[in-house]
Order: structure tokens, then sequence, then C-alpha cells
């Protein structure tokens, strides 16, 4: 069996009495994707934010690449590896999306405090992010800032940023969301051969994508794990037909 | 390269008026004109140096006049304790050089200014305006409370520091040293908006949790970028004390900071000439107005209003149109 790149240990996290992550467990193992999938309101992007840094749990242990990610915040985290898109986009919205892009390249090259250079004519900035931004098929669009780009887009360069970032894991919360069927195809292909780069977390309400794709699927109801498995026994698991599934399995 | 921007031209033409008209001033023998011109020149620095913070870095700063006072008072103390032949604190030497007050202002704004980003920036937003006031006024009232340096009354230099080889009692050449100044700390602007500091200070005013989920800290950014706002406010500081002759607590009091942040709004934020015309607007409604009614600040709270409702990009963004990050 593959190591894990990524354990979560009887992870908790409460809002008010809402328990939104209610003792999980779970791991990623190195050239997998993941799946983590459940119904609206499940906790699946509280389990991304509390990986990623941006929520602290309040029980249990992430444990990244060997080490424990506690009281690490969120850009360390990202520098140790993690590279996660956002649900609700996060971008830096005067930016163009090459701009958006270049700001991964160089902090993964290293200091940003660096202070006369140009970074418009940095070739060492801009090709690699050029060359991001044409694998996720948004050449195109480099020159518009990413206030305009339309949703779709969007999310297609949350995906190209945190390919930038050229993590160990990626954590991926709906990226095929407001795609169309014809994007979301281009980027299923895509995301298949990703897993080989480094495993992906992927929260995907598409269930096409996620049975294509998932290696494993780990199913999250009201916070908790309810089963994980091959995308075989998650179709055939009754407790996940009557939670979550319903017809479409 | 395209044809030049319509920014590029405004920006042209301002430096222009900023050059031609003291040297026109000083052939007519209008030295009062240069003087206004100091002033704005001065002005455009200390707004200047809040921009960095301010316009790239979102960081609205409601304390700079701490800055801008202490490079004053660096100024006057400095020259002061060397015209009556005093050391001063460890028996260090005093000096009227301007280059060497010059340093002096701006290694002990950047020293006062690490302390209070550090806890200012633990804060964000109201919160953040409110504490670098709070350290702002605490400031002030030290030097109001200080009689050793004229207290409330400020503290008179008794001739204008020098410069190496000028002659910085006349109008025309102190007006050239400072508008040297300013055109060097543009230059400084540019370079850093332009470069890997400026675009992660730049992110961080528009989103600083996609600065931290690429792997780099905002707070470290910021504080950087407030140290070298400070630095920069308080080199005016020292320049307006030379220019006046005189330090007051009233260059480190709120409304000064509030000055500055209306100098900005006013020309453009993070716009390399923002500053510039904003002085310019200022001071020429100062001049203009000041002499036919007190109350010309409010025919300037007006244009204010205006720019603030219908030009956000300040009044250099209504002639060039909205920024661009290419
Ligand atoms: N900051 C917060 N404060 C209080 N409650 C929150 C907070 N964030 C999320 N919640 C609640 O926690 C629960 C889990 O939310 P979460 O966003 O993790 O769900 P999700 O599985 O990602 O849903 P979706 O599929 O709609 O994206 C929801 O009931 C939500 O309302
Ligand atoms: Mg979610």
């Amino acid at each position: 069996m593959a190591e894990a790149i990524l354990q979560l240990t009887d992870l908790r996290k409460n809002f008010g009495a809402l328990k939104a992550t209610d003792g999980v467990s779970l791991d990623l193992r190195a050239g997998e994707i993941h799946a983590l999938i459940g119904p609206n309101g499940a906790g699946k992007s509280t389990l991304i934010h509390q990986i990623s840094g941006s929520l602290t749990p309040d029980g249990g242990s992430i444990r990244f690449l060997g080490q424990d990610m506690a009281g690490l915040d969120m850009a360390v985290r990202a520098r140790r590896g993690l590279g996660r898109s956002f649900q609700i986009s996060s971008l830096a919205p005067e930016f163009t999306a090459l701009r958006n892009v270049m700001l991964a390249v160089q902090a993964r090259q290293g200091s940003s405090f660096r202070f006369f250079r140009s970074v418009g004519s940095d070739k060492s900035l801009t090709d690699p992010a050029m060359a991001m931004l044409a694998r996720v098929g948004l050449e195109n669009r480099a020159s518009v800032p990413a206030a305009e780009l339309s949703h779709g887009e969007r999310r297609q360069l949350e995906v190209a940023i945190a390919l930038a970032l050229g993590p160990k894991a990626f954590l991926l919360d709906e990226p095929m969301a407001g795609l169309g069927p014809d994007g979301s195809k281009k980027l299923t292909g895509f995301l298949d051969a990703l897993r080989h780069e480094a495993p992906i977390l992927l929260v995907e309400h598409d269930m096409d994508a996620v049975f294509a794709l998932a290696d494993r699927i780990s199913v999250l109801v009201y916070g908790r794990v309810i089963a994980t498995g091959t995308v075989d026994e998650i179709r055939a698991n009754p407790e996940v037909r009557r939670a979550y599934l319903g017809d479409t399995a | 390269m395209a044809a030049l921007s319509r920014e590029t031209i405004a920006n042209g033409v301002l430096a222009l008026l900023l050059l031609v008209v003291p040297l026109l001033a000083a052939a007519s023998g209008e030295t009062f004109y240069i003087t206004l011109a100091t002033r704005i020149v001065i002005l455009a620095l200390a707004a200047l140096g809040l921009n960095i913070a301010l316009g790239l870095g979102g960081l609205v700063s409601f304390g700079h006049a701490a800055f801008f006072g202490l490079g004053g008072y660096v100024a006057g103390i400095l020259a002061t304790h060397a015209f009556n032949g005093e050391a001063l604190l460890f028996g260090l030497p005093a000096t009227t050089s301007m280059p060497v007050i010059w340093l002096v202002a701006v290694l002990l704004c950047g020293l006062v200014a690490l302390p209070i980003g550090a806890i200012s920036l633990r804060t964000s937003g109201v919160y953040f305006i409110m504490i670098t006031l709070a350290f702002a006024q605490m400031i002030y009232y030290f030097a109001v409370s200080w009689p050793d340096y004229g207290g409330e009354d400020g503290l008179s230099l008794y001739v204008r520091n020098t410069f190496p080889g000028v002659n910085t009692a006349q109008p025309l050449p102190y007006f050239l040293i400072c508008l040297a100044v300013l055109a060097a700390a543009a230059c400084l602007f540019w370079l850093l908006r332009g470069s890997r500091f400026g675009a992660a200070l730049e992110a961080a005013r528009q989103n600083t949790t996609r600065l931290s989920a690429v792997g780099i800290a905002p707070f470290r950014i910021k504080l950087v970028a407030f140290v070298i706002s400070a630095m920069v406010t308080g080199l005016a500081g020292a320049l307006f004390a030379d220019l006046n002759r005189f330090v007051s607590p009233s260059m480190l009091s709120w409304q000064m900071s509030g000055e500055l942040i209306v100098l900005i709004i006013l020309g453009g934020k993070g716009r390399l000439f923002g500053p510039i015309a904003g002085a310019m607007v200022y001071v020429l409604f100062e001049y203009a107005l000041g002499g036919i009614t007190e109350r010309w600040q409010f025919f300037l709270g007006l244009v204010l209003l205006g720019v603030v409702l219908f030009a956000r990009g300040g009044l250099l963004g209504l002639v060039a149109g909205r920024a661009r990050h290419g």
C-alpha cells in the first residue's frame, strides 16, 4: 500500500453547537485522487480550510509529509507543499490572470523581498506562469483582470495557481463548479493526469467526474465520514445511497 | 512599446509644470511662488511615502504625521544643538548638514515605525486606522509636553541647514534640492511597485488570503512596506522643517495625518503622480482661496467629495482612466 502523504486523525471542529467536523480520520496517498463527497453543508469546505490552515481545528491532528501541521499558518503550509483552490474563488481581482499566476511562481522561487527588478519583464516569472495558464486552457485570457473573468474561468485560474506552486498535494474544492459540460470534461482529463504529479484531495459535486476520477471516495455527512472505499464499494454501499446518492447511483 | 499612455502624458505635464513654473518665478524675481512650489514638492513627498502603505498596500495609516513630525524634529533638534555648539545624547556631535540630518530622520522613522507597524498590523480596517492614530497622538502629546524643544510653541531653526556646494538659503536652490529628493523617491516608488515585493504588497491589498495561499506571509510584506513608507514621509518632514525654519507639534497632529490621506485620495491612490497632483491642487486651493476666505477647506471638501463620489481613481484617474496591472 502506498504511504500516506496527508493523514487526518480524529479531526474536530465546532461552530457553536454545530459539529462541522466530527471526528474525521482519512488519508491521502501518493498518486491517488481521493474524492470527498457529501450533501451541502456536510463540512467538506470546513475540512479543507483546516488542512490548509485557514481554520484551526478544535481537536485531532493533521500530519503532512510526516510532520504535524498544528500551529503552522496558511503561508507556511503552502510553502511546505499544500496547494489549494477555493470553492469561492479567492484571487487578486485587479491583477490579470497572468499576474495572479506569477505571484505563485514568485512565491515558489523564494523570497518576495526583492525591491527593484521589474516583474513584468522577468521571464523567469512570466514564462512558467504562461505555461500554467496554457495547461488549464486560459492562455488566451492571460491579460484579463481576474475580476472580469467568468465564474468558470476563475475556477480554472485557481487550479493554474495551485499548479504553479508545484505542491506535494492538491486540495481542490469544487474545481468543476460553473465550468459547463465541456469544461468539466476537459478538467476531468486534466486532473486524471495530474494525480501523478501530486495526489489530489478532491471535493466535488459532479458525480460523473468523481466516479471517473476517484481512486477512493469518502462520504461526509453532518461532519462524519460515513464510508470510505473504491468507486464500486461506495456505489454499492446502502447507507451512502440512502444518505446522499439517491437515484444517481 | 505602444503609444504613451494618457497617464504617462499627464505625469509628464505635471513634472514639467513643477520644474518650469519655479524657474520662471525665479527669473522674474517672484520668490513667493518658489516657496509655494517647494511646499507642494515636500507635501507630495510626504504623501508619496504614505502612498506606499495606503495606495499599494491598502494600509490606511491615520498616523503618518508621527513620521512627518519626527523627521521635522530631527532637523530642528540637530540644527539647534549645532547652532548652540552643544553635543547630543551620548556626546554625539550635532550637525547642520542636510544629508546627515536626512539619514538620521529616515533611520529614526524606520526604527519607530517598526514597533508601531508590528503592533498595528495585528489588526486591520477601522482598528488599524485607530491604532495608528493612537500612536501618533502619543507622540504628539509627548512633543507638546516636552519643554526642552519648545513644547507647544515649537522650535525655530535660526538658519536653514546646509547642503554641500549649494546655497540653501536661496529659495530656488532649496527648491531644486527638494525636487531632486522627490524625483528620487518617485523612482523608488516606481521600482518598488513593479518589483516582486510590489506584486506581493498589491496582492496583500486585494486579498490577503490569496497571498497566504501561495505561501507568502502577508504580515511581513505589510510591515516592511509600512516601515519604508514611514521613512519616506519622515524625510519629507525634515525638508518641511527646513522650508519653514520651524517645527511644532502641529506637524505631528492628526489633522496633518488626515491632510496626507486627502492628498492621496485627491490625486489618485496607488498612482505614481497621485500625491503630486494632490499636493498641487491642495496647495493651490489653500493659496488661491485661503486669501479670500478662511473657509477654503470647505471648498476643498467639496472637491474631495466629488472625487470620492465620481472619480475613484482621483484627479489623475479622471484624466488617465483606470489603472491597469500589466
Ligand atoms: N465560519 C463559520 N461559522 C459558522 N458556521 C459555519 C462556518 N463555516 C461553515 N459553517 C457551517 O458549517 C457547516 C459546514 O459548512 P461547509 O462550508 O464546510 O459545507 P460544505 O460541505 O462545503 O457545503 P457545500 O457543498 O455547500 O460547499 C454548514 O452548516 C455551514 O453553515
Ligand atoms: Mg463547500
